[in-house]
């Protein structure tokens, strides 16, 4: 089959990873731990989709400011592929997390400034695909929304990473909370937290590249009804 | 940062936390496993597949272009 081809490497590594994590996240034995019992799995799910989606928004990021220097518009399409597939993983980070609350802290949603501020992180790019559907211009569009996105980024960064860490709250890595220091450093949850990440993040950009091929294919047939 | 040693010596402090002990031992987990795999499975095929139209169709667009250009 074509899949299976040298240059598909990184995807079939992404999937091979995504089954170690299916069947690992499983079977290996995690730490006992009070009130979150064997919910500590979800580490694998839950807390690497976030970092894929950070990883995902960082590519995102670097292609608006390689826009912003060559005004190419196949770049402005990599980047906005990037951040709609990162939000699609914060979506599915935030949705996740809501259900372990919901069974570890007793409510879908607790006034919590981690969870606050990635709501409001999130928010901010929503903005970012609401302003790029309101621009006709593609050259407009790619460089207000490259401008947007680095914003956009710059204000995540301390509200998700930063900002919550300075306050109490009972979401791990924040205040008097010590990091997930106490799940992530047992070694059995790293052994499979960290292909987590990666794992999820190679399945994150082998759709995004499919979604900006189809793009790409799609600013063809404009040009040629243009024509 | 703290480190928190979470050690085995910690987890048999903790036997009293309830955990799919149970479950394991039966080997009922492996039945989990299984189904997910499958799915997982599925869903992989279905990305390769929707990839493989998306190849060809971009092919026969390349073509289509180069006929207009001649």
């Amino acid at each position: 089959m074509q899949f299976f081809s040298r240059k598909n490497w990184w995807k079939i590594l992404g999937v091979l990873l995504i089954y170690y994590v299916l069947i690992y996240g499983f079977l290996i034995e995690v730490p006992r731990l009070s009130i979150l019992n064997e919910t500590i799995r979800n580490l694998f799910f839950h807390v690497a989709l976030w970092f894929a989606m950070f990883i995902l928004l960082i590519v995102s990021v670097v292609y608006s400011v390689k826009y912003l220097k060559n005004s190419d518009l196949n770049v402005d399409i990599i980047a906005s592929e990037f951040a709609t597939a990162g939000i699609v993983f914060g979506v599915m980070g935030i949705s996740t997390g809501s259900i372990w609350a919901r069974f570890t802290w007793g409510d879908w949603w607790v006034n919590d400034p981690k969870l606050n501020a990635t709501t409001i992180a999130l928010l901010i790019y929503l903005a970012y695909f609401v302003l790029r559907s309101s621009i006709e211009d593609n050259h407009q569009k790619g460089r207000i929304s490259a401008v947007y996105n680095i914003f956009a980024f710059a204000a995540a960064v301390p509200l998700i990473f930063i900002l919550p860490r300075l306050t109490d709250s009972l979401h791990p890595g924040s205040g008097g909370n010590p990091g997930f220091s106490a799940y992530d450093l047992d070694n059995n949850l790293r052994k499979v937290f960290y292909p987590a990440v990666v794992g999820w993040s190679l399945i994150g950009v082998w759709f995004t590249t499919m979604r900006i091929r189809i793009k790409k294919l799609k600013m063809i047939t404009e040009e040629h009804h243009l024509n | 940062m703290v480190f928190v040693p979470c050690s085995l010596a910690q987890n048999e402090e903790n036997t009293k936390v309830e955990m799919a002990d149970n479950m394991r031992a039966e080997g009922k987990i492996y039945v989990v496993v299984l189904v997910v795999t499958i799915v997982f499975t599925g869903l992989t095929i279905y990305a390769i597949n929707t990839e493989r139209r998306l190849t060809k169709l971009e092919k026969e667009m390349r073509s289509l272009k180069s006929e207009e250009d001649s």
